[in-house]
């Protein structure tokens, strides 16, 4: 998903025109074309939608009186101004960062600023940045939405200089905006309210001037806040745990105990004994307790009588996938992923090879607010609520489930408690559930259902399990002469809609990003990949594949600086041609880490970068040990070059989550399943990091002209390679898995 | 029938005593700021203040609470509320804010203890609330900066 797709990829993936003719979706693939033509989605950055006209059905009611030049803004004569965000808040800010786009080309006073979660409506809110789907991931809410909301901004900002100069009479170039406010000659001042009704009245411009960045007031300030932190700092931000409606009932699903596992019968009548329960109803995932609430439901569900047939329950052991993994690394072959005719030749020179395998566990995404979502029934629609991150998915997902076309199922999106990728996916799972759920119980009443920590937690949808095995060969130079390198794992896009786009000659991207392609010159590769199958579903963790493949990489390029007795930051500056980006945030790192620094006894430091989702980072770590030989990560310097910082302090913010959410990880983060059964179902073994944990993060931000890249993921991959790194320093030894828990570290 | 104080008023509650307190104060009472995170007292997001103590309500049975003045993120009005929560915005501690409200009760909770927590203090108090986006950075500056206001 971190990638440019094209909408025709997506479109395959879509309904024909043929199948759909039954009416279930609605949405099919010739219209999605269409739609994406019309729109122009693929062009967006060029021609953003702003200048196009919209039906205001498609957005929802417009007051008359109302500014709405486009579908991003909305200017009501109370002097309101309304952004309509198209983007998912999960925590990374997106709505401050789309609306600070939009308030600084509108001149808008931040404090006037309004948000709200748009519809779901490809053609009007598409990301080209996932093929024009609805949808965010991949860290591509800022870069895609860039010139498009400097552009709507622009547009609406000059139709209410026009207004006001028709008003006033005065040339548009005689006026200022400044805050909301705009200011002619003789001390006339009007604000965006007072102007409103008349600029609707005001054909939308063609071309608009945006503004010189040197210009900018809230673009690149720390000043600029975020808008969401008064709600989330008094508990009245609505989450879709918190959804009231009338009549709205609460619903736990007993789901399979085993990956595989079927449902042969179950017995009701002991739960549907429990006060408070309303309905016990199977659905496609399992069996459903509905109530007036969580605790009966619950209770509901202990009380159910179940009989599974677990015997297609797999995979028997995350110990023995470990294993096979590690034979079928051994064993060699895969589709090539790169390939140089003379490496077995280089290989052969070279005066010493170094070898190493890496495991790498299943990761859940433990997101705080565990899965759940709203589904009502009514009067021949469907209405839901939840944390839909990507609207395209779940809305035609959703309609299919509720047997309805897709005009008669409205999405309301919500802000969510985290996701780090879970809430993204092609099965759109919280989605479906809950209106399978909603369709059971056959009465139009709202349903949540909601899944607990165990339910979210051993649900699958994981990061996959993976192995690498690398050997290098160094030349008697000490230089790499030959690269080979085979990962084997689960691959992420096989399953999903995106498996044309992101799947070439058997090779998915996103297992091996940041092996192949890197920034390093690789000499002599031979990459290889292998994808077996689990029954397991595979998903998009945070970063993606740079959650294994930087570590990897970042490791042995350590190793392999030891070896030859070299600076690692040297050894990699050496590696690095025609990269001044990548090479300036290592400097930069290094250098605000007092890399050159000698260190107190019984610390280390460590360096690794990663180039992932268009930004570069790179992390010094400094690390020690407890007494008990466990890595205590003191403090994490960071530079980041993401191109023009549009919220400094939200970039901040985003590195300083990524270190704390990489670490948890690299510490403890591992499901292990049995027979087809995740061991790990809570926080009591699925263990996080706490704030006693926590390092001090200090993070530097490369200033830049260039158009703007993701934070939400670049933040993940180098932490954990730079804390093995200062504690292979540290101790001598090389982690070769993870995570670190598993080691027992010993100072040299 | 169980009685108690909720954010100072009295509430008469009509449920099963084992019922947690979370899903009284959510589902029958309609307080939602108090939030749900793992239910085995190991998140803190349901954290409420319990005779002025923080606990997580998602391990304490209704019964627990009669007679009790129990107080949630909707209630708070102290001195040391009104701090934290000052700092907390203007910080922009939060990310997706779903762990907040227990972050705020506990950190509350504290600075009413000790107008002067150390850093060892701190990891004392909060420990028990995980925050999944890792906003910890923050959420140790905004208790420095609400203590600094209170004892200014
Ligand atoms: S929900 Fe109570 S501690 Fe997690
Ligand atoms: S702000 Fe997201 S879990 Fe704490």
């Amino acid at each position: 998903m971190m990638h440019m797709l094209d909408s025709a990829s997506l479109a395959e993936w879509l309904p024909d025109d043929t199948d759909a003719a039954d009416g279930a979706t609605g949405f099919t693939r010739r219209g999605f074309l269409k739609s994406a033509a019309a729109a122009g989605f693929v062009l967006a950055v060029q021609l953003p939608l702003a200048r196009k006209a919209f039906a205001a059905a498609d957005v929802g009611i417009v007051p008359p009186g109302d500014f709405a030049p486009n579908a991003f803004i909305r200017i009501a004569p109370d002097n309101t101004v309304l952004f309509v965000i198209k983007h998912f808040e999960m925590g990374q800010g997106a709505t401050t960062g789309l609306a600070t786009i939009l308030a600084e080309e509108l001149d808008a006073d931040w404090s006037q600023v309004r948000t709200e979660y748009a519809p779901a409506n490809a053609a009007l809110y598409g990301n080209p940045m996932v093929g024009g789907a609805q949808g965010t991931g991949g860290s591509t809410a800022i870069a895609n939405s860039w010139m498009q909301m400097r552009e709507a901004g622009a547009t609406a900002r000059a139709m209410l200089v026009a207004a006001a100069a028709q008003r006033w009479k005065v040339p548009a170039d005689k006026l200022t905006v400044s805050k909301g406010v705009i200011s002619g000659p003789g001390g006339k001042k009007a604000s965006f309210g007072e102007l409103a009704d008349a600029a609707a009245k005001l054909p939308v411009p063609t071309e608009v001037a945006l503004k010189d960045p040197k210009d900018f007031v809230l673009v690149g300030k720390t000043a600029t806040r975020r808008l969401d932190s008064k709600a989330k700092s008094t508990g009245t931000a609505m989450f879709t745990i918190d959804v009231k409606l009338p009549g709205l009932l609460t619903a736990v699903i007993a789901r399979p105990p085993a990956f595989g596992a079927r449902l042969k019968s179950f017995d009701a009548k002991a739960a549907k004994a429990v006060k408070g329960v309303t309905d016990v109803v199977e659905v496609p995932e399992g069996v459903a307790v509905v109530a007036t609430g969580m605790w009966p439901a619950m209770q509901g569900r202990k009380a159910l009588k179940l009989d599974w047939d677990l015997s297609e329950a797999g995979p028997k052991s995350t110990e023995a996938m470990f294993a096979d993994y590690k034979a079928l690394a051994a064993k060699g072959g895969g589709v090539t992923v790169q390939r140089a005719d003379d490496h077995a030749a280089q290989m052969k020179k070279a005066a010493k090879t170094i070898e190493a395998v890496y495991e790498f566990p299943y990761l859940a995404h433990a997101a705080m607010e565990p899965m759940n979502c709203v589904a009502w029934l009514h009067d021949g629609v469907l209405e839901t609520w939840g944390g839909h991150q990507f609207p395209t998915f779940d809305h035609m997902l959703a309609a299919k489930a509720a047997d309805l076309p897709m005009d008669k199922v409205t999405l309301h999106t919500l802000i969510s408690g985290g996701s780090f990728g879970r809430r993204a996916n092609s099965w759109s799972d919280f989605t479906v559930e809950a209106v399978h759920v909603a369709k059971a119980i056959k009465r139009p009443v709202p349903v949540r259902v909601q899944q607990t920590r165990e339910d979210d937690m051993r649900g699958g949808l994981y990061r996959p399990q993976y192995v690498h095995a690398v050997k290098v060969g160094l030349g008697a130079d000490q230089r790499p002469l030959a690269w080979q390198h085979t990962i084997v794992g689960q691959s992420i896009i096989a399953p999903t809609p995106l498996a044309g786009a992101l799947i070439k000659d058997g090779v998915d991207e996103t297992t091996v990003e940041g092996v192949w392609p890197t920034p390093y010159t690789l000499p002599s590769p031979d990459i290889t990949l292998q994808s077996p199958t689990q029954a397991v579903r595979p998903l998009w963790w945070r970063s993606v594949g740079n959650t294994h493949t930087g570590f990897v990489m970042e490791t042995m390029m350590d190793e392999l600086a030891a070896a030859a007795g070299q600076d690692p930051l040297a050894f990699r500056l050496a590696m690095l041609k025609d990269q001044p980006r990548f090479a300036g945030v290592l400097k930069l790192a290094a250098e605000k880490a007092g890399w050159d620094q000698p260190l107190a006894k019984g610390k280390a430091r460590g360096i690794a970068a990663q180039f992932s989702f268009h930004s570069y980072v790179a992390q010094v770590a400094e690390v020690s040990l407890t007494a008990d030989g466990r890595p205590k990560v003191e403090r994490v310097v960071v530079a980041v070059d993401c191109g023009v910082p549009v919220n400094p302090d939200q970039i901040v913010a985003q590195m300083e989550g990524g270190v704390g959410f990489a670490l948890a990880a690299a510490l403890y983060g591992e499901i292990e399943i049995e027979n087809g059964t995740p061991k790990q179902g809570n926080f009591d073994s699925y263990r996080v990091l706490r704030i006693n944990e926590m390092p001090k993060v200090e993070v530097h931000i490369v200033a830049s002209g260039e158009a703007p890249t993701g934070v939400g993921e670049p933040g993940v991959p180098p932490l954990a390679p730079a804390v093995a790194n200062a504690l292979a320093k540290l101790t001598g030894q090389r982690v070769r898995r993870l995570p670190l828990s598993r080691t027992t570290f010993r100072l040299t | 029938m169980v009685t108690f104080k909720l954010n100072g008023e009295t509430r008469e509650v009509d449920a099963d005593p084992n019922t947690p307190l979370l899903w009284i104060i959510r589902d029958d009472l309609g307080l939602t700021g108090t939030k749900y995170g793992c239910g085995i007292a190991q998140c803190g997001a349901c954290t409420v203040h319990f005779e002025g103590a923080p606990v997580r309500s998602c391990s304490l049975p209704l019964a627990a609470a009669a007679g009790k003045n129990i107080t949630t993120i909707e209630g708070l009005q102290s001195k040391a509320a009104q701090a934290v929560q000052k700092a907390w915005i203007s910080m922009d501690v939060v990310q997706c804010g779903y762990c907040q409200s227990g972050q705020i009760m506990s950190a509350v909770a504290l600075l009413e203890q000790n107008a002067r927590p150390s850093d060892a203090d701190i990891d004392g108090a909060m420990a028990g609330n995980i925050c999944r986006c890792a906003t910890y950075q923050r959420i140790r500056a905004a208790i420095h900066a609400a203590s600094a206001e209170l004892t200014a």
